[in-house]
């Protein structure tokens, strides 16, 4: 076929799909400026220090005291499910039995703890977030606190993200040491492993950086889950239906967010 | 004094006011009515500074809203208080935390004093022993008389009412009606209550201007709305059977 114009179907099909992508990209642009100009207008001198502290206390309750019991369950289970399944994948007699408790440690302290629980906690956090200031958005006490003169993002995010920042890295430190308890559990409950071998591994070449590294990232990820989340709450618009949407929203983009900022501190500090 | 000039504003490609000017009296309970969708709660938002207008501006007391700085504006913000149509009471706060919450915010006075004042409030709207409740807890008719309460507590110069009647027996409606009115008239505010309810306009309006499809279609007392021959007006005021009644008996 020769140059010209084209009118056949295809092509129809593909200017529609550049139109829908351009108007997906400029949507695109428009979120994330409109994402950090939230942060910015989060980030304003409070009114009253005494009542943002005493709402980082309750968020403190809320988003991180009340989390423990997931977190703690979690790790003790997958911490006993990496150890059997790094034993039962190790059978080779040149490898040594302690590399399971090495493995446990390691896949704990690298990835398993500060990621996947700060996945879960989006899941959990983060659609209480987004529904929680969603709901205030519909029902008009957003505007009721932008009427009186007060902030509405700082007063209603900023604890949330103060909170998170401060109690994630606890959480994840309990989760660690959970997490390698459950495998020395499963593996002398189960005799895969003696629990003198798998604390050998525990102690083999310990490099006390990846704790640093596991924690800068929590704390990257704990101020992710609060903003994103956030962020789909604050611009609710609708009724509950929407509500419900901004929560589901706040959980995906969140885990999205946190899986390629993952990838890129992983290469930043560990490479 | 709250004076509305050349106000419009679009959504999109949708005009929703146009060319808006008005004058809403202190001391007075000034209303302003239309159909539902017709612009009111749109005016008022953008009177209130929850939305930015394309054009025009609004002087509160002669000071320019839209033109002030953040904190300015913040400062303006303090002196309106203003009753929600979902009252937009917080959910977490029992019912004097909620009026409390504006002294905590602003006030510099001692908390035994910012007790009192909320206490005060609760009183002037008839809510005694309710103080540890939740929103949740009460009626909506208490809910308006505790968001009344909470915007009252800073004394404010204006109060903004949306749809104050909206959800309530009519009893329970000539009681928020002529509570708004008192207030307004004890302390002197700056009131402007938006509604399509007939009787509320019947019974408490100063000064009623009428928004037909985004623009102010009549401006008047009263006296003034029932003897007018406007045809969308009248087509809005006497769409209920009641007013029609009222009108034929005038006629008579």
């Amino acid at each position: 076929m020769g140059p010209g114009p084209k009118f056949g179907p295809r092509s129809v099909a593909a200017s529609a799909y550049r139109a829908v992508s351009a108007g997906q990209s400029v949507d695109l642009l428009f979120h994330i400026g409109h994402y950090f100009q939230l942060i910015r207008e989060t980030f304003t001198r409070p009114e009253r220090f005494s009542l943002y502290w005493e709402r980082t206390m309750e968020e403190i309750d809320l988003l991180g005291v009340k989390s423990l019991g997931i977190v703690a369950l979690l790790s003790v289970f997958m911490g006993a499910v990496i150890t059997i399944q790094t034993k039962t994948n190790i059978d080779s007699p040149l490898i040594p039995l302690y590399v399971v408790g090495f493995t446990a440690r390691q896949s704990t302290i690298l990835e398993f703890s500060p990621t996947i629980i700060s996945l879960i906690l989006a899941g959990k956090v983060g659609s209480t977030i987004a529904a929680q200031i969603g709901s205030m958005r519909v029902r008009e006490q957003i505007d009721a606190l932008d009427i009186m003169g007060v902030n509405s993002a700082g007063y209603l995010i900023l604890p949330k993200i103060i909170a998170c920042v401060v109690i994630n890295p606890f959480l994840v430190v309990i989760s660690m040491f959970l997490s390698i308890f459950g495998g020395y559990m499963a593996g002398t409950l189960s005799g895969l492993v003696s629990g003198e071998i798998y604390l050998q591994g525990i102690q083999t070449d310990f490099n006390p950086y990846h704790v640093t590294y596991a924690l800068i990232k929590t704390v990257v990820f704990a101020f992710i889950i609060t903003t994103v989340s956030a962020y789909q709450g604050y611009y609710t618009q609708g009724g509950t239906r929407e509500v419900g949407i901004s929560s589901t929203r706040a959980v995906v983009y969140s885990d999205v967010v946190i899986l390629i900022v993952n990838y890129l501190l992983t290469q930043l500090l560990l490479i | 004094m709250i004076e509305v000039r050349g106000l419009s504003k679009r959504f999109g490609r949708t005009q929703v006011l146009t060319d808006i000017s008005a004058d809403f009296q202190k001391g007075k309970v000034n209303q302003i009515i239309g159909k539902s969708g017709s612009g009111k709660s749109v005016l008022c938002k953008c009177i209130v500074g929850l939305f930015e207008p394309e054009e025009g501006e609004v002087l509160y007391d002669g000071r320019s809203f839209h033109h002030l700085e953040k904190e300015e504006k913040r400062q303006v913000r303090q002196e309106i208080g203003m009753l929600f149509q979902s009252s937009a009471l917080f959910d977490s706060l029992t019912v004097l935390e909620n009026v409390l919450f504006p002294l905590r915010m602003f006030a510099t006075m001692p908390e035994r004093e910012m007790l009192d004042r909320a206490r005060l409030c609760l009183k002037r709207v008839d809510i005694e022993g309710k103080d540890a409740l939740f929103p949740a807890q009460i009626s909506g008719g208490m809910q308006k008389r505790v968001g009344i309460a909470r915007a009252i507590a800073m004394n404010p110069k204006y109060l903004f009412v949306d749809e104050p009647n909206s959800g309530l027996d009519p009893q329970t409606s000539i009681l928020i009606d002529d509570l708004i009115d008192e207030i307004t008239e004890e302390y002197g505010m700056t009131t402007i209550v938006i509604t399509h309810d007939m009787n509320s306009v019947m019974g408490s309006g100063d000064n009623i201007l009428f928004i037909h499809e985004g623009r102010a279609w009549w401006k008047g007392t009263r006296e003034e709305l029932l003897k007018s021959d406007n045809k969308e007006l009248n087509d809005f005021i006497f769409a209920g059977s009641l007013m029609r009644m009222v009108k034929d008996t005038m006629k008579q």
